[in-house]
């Protein structure tokens, strides 16, 4: 059988395979999604990552040869994120009015994430690497990946990080809003844009185009804020 | 449709290019966003062109799908995510969670504060 050997390294080298796996992973994610009606356990995101991840392993596939071919909608995350001003300009008028609360809301709430990640850091006596990683790990992959970077983290740890809390946002954040009593739109908009980003985004889109214009601004807000603040924060509390 | 795609491409360029040239901290398609956001609000019109939107709208509705790539690459710290599971677990867990809260709680706050002082009551 030397066409199936052939086929592999056909399959290996072009990108064709990896863009194909990413989409049908995603496209079984979203089924589950569906089936869940919604429901935010259900996240897409975090199935597609699971099972992509699992055939990685299982078959031993290096993951930089999976990105080779999967960086084509890697790409589109930066479209994506200029897209983001649509929706946000769309609802303007809404936005408008409570713009100086949603600001002070999102520069707070990223100060305190960035806190947060390094107090349970410090409390926990992980290493300087891993406690520089945790600090931007509420804005989007490509600013926290950056910050970290210039404060002393591990950049492709920090991404991992991210994409966790992302996912977490999204997932369990519905819940500890209705907990406190959170049901402001708006203010459900800035929480979930604050902490979790894009993957939050994506979700407050689907539930609410209030929700998700404000989530927009303030995951925009917030990599505008950490990615100008944090590095001055840093050198000022570590030097 | 066309039309849309490349106006999005030229704002993300003209960011990347502003940030290179100005050596801001912030990534391009940040500024990209803020430059897309100050020309339709230039256009003085509330609705964004349909080529534009079309595109926007379709590449926002599968926002999560653009971020699986990078999110297989927790296989690369696999080893590092066994030896400090503890403050990374709790960092992403407890420290989301009342990230979310405390951002909510104050939003709603301040929202609700704000509009009193302009006595428009919601």
């Amino acid at each position: 059988m030397q066409g199936l050997a052939e086929v592999w390294v056909y399959l290996a080298r072009e990108p064709l395979a990896a863009l194909t796996a990413t989409l049908l992973a995603w496209l079984a994610a979203m089924r589950v999604a569906r089936a869940a009606r919604l429901h935010p356990l259900a996240n897409p995101v975090l199935f597609a990552v699971l099972l992509l991840a699992g055939a990685l392993v299982a078959a031993g596939i290096d993951y930089r040869a999976y990105f080779e071919g999967a960086q084509f909608v890697h790409f589109l995350l930066g479209p994506a994120t200029v897209a983001l001003a649509v929706p946000l300009a769309r609802q303007w008028q809404a936005v408008r009015a409570s713009a100086p609360a949603a600001v002070a809301s999102v520069v707070a709430g990223g100060a305190f994430a960035a806190l947060a990640g390094v107090g349970i850091g410090h409390a926990l006596s992980a290493t300087p690497e891993v406690t520089a990683s945790l600090a931007p790990r509420s804005v989007t992959t490509p600013v926290a990946m950056g910050v970290a970077a210039r404060i002393g983290g591990l950049p492709a740890l920090t991404a991992a990080v991210v994409i966790c809390c992302g996912i977490v946002g999204a997932a369990l954040g519905p819940a500890v809003l209705n907990l406190l009593g959170v049901r402001d739109w708006r203010a459900r908009g800035v929480a979930i844009g604050t902490a979790a980003h894009g993957i939050g985004t994506a979700r407050a889109l689907a539930v609410n185009p209030t929700a998700g214009a404000f989530s927009g601004l303030a995951m925009g807000l917030n990599a505008l804020a950490t990615a100008l603040l944090l590095p001055l924060l840093w050198r000022l509390l570590a030097g | 449709m066309i039309g849309g795609l490349a106006a999005l491409l030229l704002c993300q360029l003209a960011g990347e290019a502003l940030v290179r040239a100005l050596s801001l901290p912030v990534p391009g398609p940040v500024i990209g966003m803020a430059l897309l956001f100050a020309a339709l609000l230039a256009r003085r019109r509330p609705q964004p062109p349909e080529a534009l939107e079309r595109v926007a709208d379709g590449l926002l509705s599968h926002l999560g799908l653009l971020f699986v790539p990078a999110g297989v690459g927790v296989v690369l710290h696999l080893p590092l995510l066994a030896r400090d599971w503890a403050p990374l677990s709790l960092a992403v867990l407890a420290g989301t969670l009342a990230t979310i809260g405390v951002t909510g709680l104050l939003a709603q706050a301040l929202l609700r504060r704000q509009e009193a002082g302009q006595e428009r009551p919601r």
